[in-house]
């Protein structure tokens, strides 16, 4: 593909009503998943955090890529989105580096 | 010849990477919203359970004269309105499609094809997010919860409003896109201008997947 063509960013693919439909259904059942363990004794061990934050995040990437369609676009806009993205989530880690080794005083 | 080409240079904003301008514009602004939001996540998060007085997210909380605070968050609610704004994701993408293959075989009169459904349904759940927001906020509010009150009302209301007055935006956005399309109707020309609408709809469906988790489900 001639990246300088008109309507580059125009010029992919674009899932099918079908590949939408499956995408809207994992959502929804991931969502079910992740209310449904808050209910659970599982809430009370080590793994409930990672496991929310795995699936959290699964369901961040698959609104991204088939909703935002950037699995299909022009690399540019993967650039501008996960540049920032990871630059924030630096941020953060960096932020509870700092305030969980100097409390605040009260 | 050269008039057509004319007209087309006339409508279409290319950059020298043969990206329309707008489509790099909307990119660019959903990034610097990724790092917004993501120091209004880090204050909420830095910020939990360190607040001196309730009422508490997740935990009950009794005052100095004896009342006592329930855990003020309402899962079941704020799980529908979820599933509402997961839903409104997809109808956006229905009508994206709708917009981009007006008059193709399989869309041409049938429901798919139905760009006004669709936007207008995606307005719908977008507005029935923030009722059912505008209902979580009225009800903490009467249960002694405001902006005011500790630092997880602080951080929270800002939070998730800055959240909402960005689904207010996205709803007056598609309100005026259903205008269009009424007026004039939409067509595979303007399928840029839903894509974009689409993604800033979508980046505000993102967002919301992360408070969810990181500000209703982690203790």
């Amino acid at each position: 593909m001639n990246d300088h063509a008109p309507h580059a960013d125009h010029a992919h693919e674009h899932p099918t009503w079908k590949q939408y439909k499956w995408v809207a259904l994992w959502l929804t059942l991931i969502t079910v998943f992740e209310v449904w363990i808050y209910y659970t004794p599982f809430k009370e061990t080590p793994y409930y955090i990672p496991l929310l934050l795995v699936l959290s995040a699964t369901k961040f990437a698959i609104v991204v890529l088939f909703y935002m369609h950037l699995k299909y676009d022009h690399k540019l806009f993967k650039a501008l989105f996960t540049g920032p993205l990871i630059i924030a989530v630096c941020t953060l880690l960096a932020l509870f580096a700092l305030f969980s080794h100097r409390a605040i005083p009260q | 010849m050269a008039s057509a080409v004319a007209e087309v240079h006339e409508h279409t904003h290319y950059t020298t990477t043969g990206l329309d301008n707008r489509k790099v514009a909307i990119w660019a602004f959903i990034g610097s919203e990724c790092m917004l939001f993501m120091s209004l996540i880090s204050t909420y998060l830095i910020y939990k359970g360190k607040s001196i007085v309730g009422p508490f997210p997740h935990e009950a909380w009794t005052d100095p004269s004896g009342h006592v605070f329930k855990p003020i968050l309402n899962i079941p609610v704020t799980s529908q309105s979820t599933f509402v704004l997961l839903m409104s994701s997809l109808v956006m993408v229905l009508a994206l499609a709708a917009v981009e293959n007006r008059g193709k075989p399989g869309y041409q009169g049938t429901l798919l094809g139905n760009s006004k459904l669709w936007l207008a349904a995606t307005a719908a759940l977008g507005a029935t997010f923030l009722g059912y927001q505008a209902y979580e906020f009225t009800s903490f509010v009467h249960e002694g919860l405001t902006i005011h009150t500790n630092l997880f009302g602080s951080s929270f209301f800002t939070l998730t409003g800055f959240h909402g007055a960005h689904v207010t935006a996205g709803v007056l956005w598609l309100l005026t896109l259903l205008s269009i399309d009424i007026k004039r109707g939409l067509t595979p020309k303007d399928a840029l201008l839903v894509d974009i609408c689409a993604l800033y709809w979508h980046f505000v469906d993102v967002v919301w997947i992360a408070i969810f988790t990181l500000v209703y489900l982690i203790k």
